[in-house]
């Protein structure tokens, strides 16, 4: 069997793994956007704006080992512009490639800020050139604005405290994250923020940017206030990286993102999608339909997508728990299961050791902890199992008990 | 079948004690502790599904 990868990432990089695993020794090939290997995103915004660290993106593999190791042939810095999936073969251009089965991984890109458009200075951080672009600013001492309270920007806003930098941390609702991890929790994170000395102004808009030849100087508000800045960093988010699929009649959710079923297929013959791009229910939850962009997903359902797609007869729904983690100036965050629950409540509100529990109905779906490493895949298990909301209060007060 | 941590990559993120927890745990000191280091061939899908999750890479597989 053919087998076609586009998006050469975390998902796409595990299908091939897995594919070749699996025991599958026909030809591969592995379509990218960006010209380099697959790299790994989360540092970008970690330990990549760290001084002390090297300013440099290093990828998962060298291309070397992904032809000669893995039998990839690579089509870097060619992104795929159509798929026909009756006659499957995907379009790169001019040319057509023929698949047998196809992995559709193609993540998502930064939203777009037109206000901030060829204004040099602004940057999204998505890619390692955006990351490299932003590290050099920090470097050179910037003033930093940052857009969007989400992770993203935060980790931005923690790493350039921890240079000592000015941070204004722009946020349009009234508390950062409540989308992800729910209002009580939200507090929490607008405390993280105001003790570390970021200037965190919620419920606020950009209204002007301001530059000069060399680029932006700085940000008028809603608020009435003005604030200089050298480097302007986008946290708004990203949208599925599904323009090539737009003539492809394959079914896409109204934010571009491609649908699939709890085995990752697409219903085309043969395509499976993974990863950012893609929407699936998730049985743990009650089939909640979910497009995640945590890089654990990613990881597992590159893989499962290809063993699925060489071995259709023994596709399994996935039994994904959400999960994903950040770092706030020397904290670490971490959430395990789904936000949207009938009631958050807070078991521990010290900022050092965090906990909330998110309960639906008389079940718990989730889990987030600050410093809670030792602690939060215990409640992974009673999500996982669907155990009832008290089981996972038990589990805390045990844990409470160790620390006393 | 030997399992092996790199415990200077490892972050303590704990998905491999998620994905099999009689043998990955999170310490004290926020790092993997694995309870055994060669576990039976039958783990072997567990122990996989371990090294895959690790959002750092910190753990090999070797034969
Ligand atoms: C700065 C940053 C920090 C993050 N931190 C965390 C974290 O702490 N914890 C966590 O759980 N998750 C984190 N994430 C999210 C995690 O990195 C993503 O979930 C993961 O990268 C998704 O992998 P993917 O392969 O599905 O998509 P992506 O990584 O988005 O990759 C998609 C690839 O497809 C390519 N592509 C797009 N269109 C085409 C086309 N038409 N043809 C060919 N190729 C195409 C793109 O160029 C890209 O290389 C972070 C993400 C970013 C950007
Ligand atoms: S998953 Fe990786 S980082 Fe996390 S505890 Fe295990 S080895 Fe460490």
């Amino acid at each position: 069997m053919r087998l076609v990868v586009v998006g050469a990432s975390l998902a796409g990089l595990r299908a091939v793994e897995a594919a070749r695993r699996a025991g599958c020794t026909d030809p591969i090939t592995l379509i990218g956007a960006e010209q380099s290997a697959p790299y790994d995103r989360p540092p970008l915004s970690k330990a990549l704006l760290c001084a002390d660290n090297p300013a440099q993106v290093l990828p998962f593999h060298a291309e070397g080992h992904l032809r000669d190791e893995l039998g990839v042939e690579l089509r870097l810095g060619t992104p795929a512009t159509g798929l026909d999936v009756d006659r499957r073969e995907v379009i790169v251009g001019t040319e057509r490639i023929g698949y047998d089965g196809l992995i559709i991984a193609t993540g998502a890109a930064a939203n777009a800020w037109p206000m901030g458009a060829g204004v040099a200075g602004v940057h999204p951080l998505r890619t390692a050139q955006d990351a490299l672009a932003i590290r050099a600013a920090l470097d050179a001492g910037a003033r930093v604005a940052v857009i969007g309270a989400g992770f993203i920007g935060s980790e931005v806003a923690s790493a350039a405290r921890a240079r000592d930098l000015p941070v204004t941390v722009i946020e349009a609702a009234p508390q950062p994250l409540t989308r992800s991890v729910g209002g009580a929790v939200a507090d929490v994170l607008t405390r993280l923020h105001r003790t570390a000395g970021v200037d965190l102004r919620v419920g606020t808009q950009v209204t002007q940017v301001h530059q000069s030849p060399s680029g932006v100087t700085g940000l008028s508000l809603s608020d009435g206030s003005h604030v200089p800045a050298d480097l302007v960093v986008l946290g708004i988010g990203a949208r599925p990286a599904t323009g090539w699929l737009r003539d492809s009649g394959l079914p896409l959710h109204s934010d571009g993102g491609v649908l699939v079923d709890a085995t990752l297929a697409t219903g085309a013959p043969g395509v499976y999608a993974a990863g950012d791009v893609a929407h699936s229910p998730h049985s743990v939850f009650g089939d909640d339909v979910l497009r995640l962009e945590h890089w654990t997903s990613a990881a597992e359902q590159g893989a499962a997508a290809a063993r699925h797609l060489l071995d259709p007869s023994a596709a399994r729904p996935l039994q994904t728990v959400p999960y994903f983690w950040s770092d706030w100036h020397g904290h670490r965050l971490q959430f395990v299961g789904v936000p949207s629950a009938d009631e958050v409540r807070v078991i521990r509100p010290e900022v050092e050791r965090f906990l909330a529990l998110y309960r639906r109905g008389d079940r718990v779906v989730g889990a987030f902890t600050i410093n809670g490493q030792r602690e939060i895949m215990r409640y992974r298990r009673h999500i996982v199992g669907q155990a009832p909301f008290e089981d996972a209060l038990a589990e805390a007060a045990a844990a409470d008990a160790v620390v006393a | 079948m030997q399992i092996v941590a790199d415990i200077a990559q490892c972050e303590g993120l704990g998905m491999c004690e998620a994905m099999a927890p009689d043998i990955f745990e999170v310490g004290p000191e926020g790092h993997v502790v694995i309870h055994d280091p060669s576990p039976d061939e039958s783990r072997r899908q567990d122990l996989q599904a371990a090294v895959d999750s690790c959002p750092v890479l910190a753990l090999t597989l070797q034969d």
